[in-house]
């Protein structure tokens, strides 16, 4: 028996409906949740000070800035290379075996889970290379993390600026170098934000490939040659050592409102700065 | 300058390909300096395929390669010591749809001469406001300079378009059926445009539309299937044609 289009139209409203806002629930149920357990703890001197006693008292004033400052350096590590490569793949070179077999080793790259990198960071940056347990060893590695991410997303936007503008600068003129810079990358740069947004967030969050590159210090970095510890690090360390349990919440309350932050001001610069001309 | 009724471009036995078959067949065409070249044909007969040959822009095609020659003011501009950058900077090119940059009126008008190496604020709003006038949209545009020009009309967008390639003070001006989209108004003013522009540019207009080649081009050249049939001044091509399939392709018995 048929059923008849409109009751099946119905059915599909209710059950995509239905998906969105389970999604949505348990999205909010989560935020809800750690903010509940954490927000108590997040006061003035949680936020301003030095922890003390491995952090079972005190703030976590160096933890916060090892948070942005180590994914920001793998991002400061990471852009230039991957958008260099996304750029020189589909600008430079023309679709050869050469081009998919790259590619299909970024992809491959992206799909290896984060503690083969922490342990190659291990391995390479802090023993062979001297460089310690530190902010650059974890910059370092974490850039290698994202460099896929940034590569491909980097290239499906430069793939998404329509050819005829391309033809249009070139008729007026313009070197391909120039077209990239001037007319390419402009409008890829919604894409390209979006790339580094994933891997803000995924280097954010990271716990496995940091505490065996960047350490665990709690003390306020001076150098990139000093070991830092990110929250999700610190949140992780007092929960397993059960060391303060209101700390460690208060820690992801912190974190989770800072990603918040971070994509927030990021959605605002792109409407504020990219979107005006389109 | 070239004087008038001198050869601009020389385009000598030119075949291009985009595989094994030609797309255009062995064409000879002087184009002389300072007037109107019309080029008229039935679609996929090798207009824009001929005109995106005199600025190389099928170079960034990697399939597609040319024999015979093209010469500009006497210089061979595929000889492998001919600058392309510069090539694109003398004769520039208006497209089929109205392509403006996703960028302001002013910053598509001074794109090309910003590349060219004008920095000059001044001379660069001079640029401005001659090369709007010229393509007849100053009027409409002059108080918004810096906005968007993806939210002007699609005739003005082409009008952008035109003042754009003059912005770069080129010798040669290629359109390649730059009315096709527009509305009559939008057409006419183009037109007009364009017969003031010729005492100053080469033009080489591909179009669809014949009665637009009747009322502006000096000289009318008919493709057909990737083959040059005829070129004589314009008025002979409409009324008196060598070949009886220009008759039938101007007079509409097909194409």
């Amino acid at each position: 028996m048929r059923i008849a289009p409109k009751y099946t139209q119905r059915l599909a409203v209710a059950l995509l409906g239905g998906a969105t806002l389970l999604t949505l629930l348990v999205l909010l149920f989560i935020i809800l949740f750690v903010l509940q357990k954490g927000l108590p703890a997040v006061t003035w001197q949680f936020l301003s000070q030095a922890p003390r006693d491995m952090g079972r008292s005190g703030g976590i004033l160096p933890v916060i800035v090892g948070t942005f400052l180590l994914p920001l350096l793998a991002i400061a590590i990471a852009l230039p290379l991957g958008v260099g490569t996304a750029v020189y793949l589909t600008e430079y070179t023309r679709e050869t075996r050469l081009t998919r077999v790259i590619r299909f080793g970024t992809d491959c790259l992206a799909g290896i889970p984060s503690i083969i990198f922490g342990l190659f960071g291990f391995i390479f940056f802090v023993v062979i290379l001297g460089f310690g347990w530190s902010l650059l060893s974890g910059g370092l590695t974490l850039a290698l993390m994202i460099l896929p991410t940034i590569i491909r997303t980097t290239e499906e936007a430069i793939r998404a600026v329509p050819n005829t503008f391309r033809e249009v600068s070139f008729s007026l003129g313009a070197t391909r170098w120039e077209t990239v810079l001037h007319v390419v990358l402009p409008n890829a740069l919604p894409g390209i934000v979006t790339g580094i947004m994933l891997s803000l967030g995924r280097s954010i969050g990271e716990t496995a490939a940091v505490i065996f590159t960047a350490g665990s210090a709690l003390r306020m970095p001076t150098s990139v040659y000093d070991s830092v510890r990110t929250m999700a690090v610190h949140f992780y360390l007092l929960a397993r050592e059960g060391l303060s349990n209101e700390n460690a919440y208060g820690t992801a309350a912190v974190l989770i409102l800072a990603v918040l932050g971070v994509n927030l001001t990021a959605y605002w610069i792109m409407n504020r700065f990219v979107g005006r001309h389109t | 300058m070239t004087p008038p009724n001198s050869i601009k471009i020389a385009v000598e036995s030119l075949s291009a390909f985009y595989g094994p078959d030609p797309s255009l067949r062995n064409i000879t065409l002087p184009i002389p300096a300072r007037s109107i070249m019309g080029i008229i044909g039935p679609s996929g007969s090798g207009k824009t395929t001929f005109l995106r040959t005199l600025n190389r822009l099928n170079d960034l095609k990697p399939e597609s390669r040319i024999e015979g020659r093209v010469l500009l003011d006497g210089q061979d501009i595929y000889h492998p010591a001919f600058d392309v950058v510069s090539l694109r900077k003398r004769v520039g090119m208006v497209f089929a749809l109205p392509m403006p940059l996703p960028m302001s009126i002013a910053d598509n008008i001074t794109y090309g001469p910003r590349l060219a190496g004008i920095r000059n604020r001044a001379r660069l709003d001079n640029l401005i406001e001659t090369s709007l006038k010229s393509a007849f949209l100053w009027d409409e545009v002059k108080n918004r300079l810096s906005s968007s020009a993806m939210r002007l009309s699609g005739g003005q967008q082409q009008r952008l378009c035109l003042a754009r390639t003059l912005a770069m003070e080129p010798e040669v001006i290629l359109l390649d059926e730059p009315c096709s989209g527009l509305d009559p108004i939008s057409t006419a003013r183009i037109e007009e445009a364009l017969t003031l522009l010729k005492n100053q540019y080469t033009v080489v207009l591909v179009t669809n539309n014949t009665k637009q080649a009747a009322r502006v081009a000096d000289r009318t050249a008919f493709f057909l299937m990737g083959e040059l049939v005829e070129v004589d001044e314009t008025r002979r091509i409409f009324t008196v044609p060598r070949d009886s399939r220009t008759g039938d392709y101007v007079t509409g018995r097909f194409g």
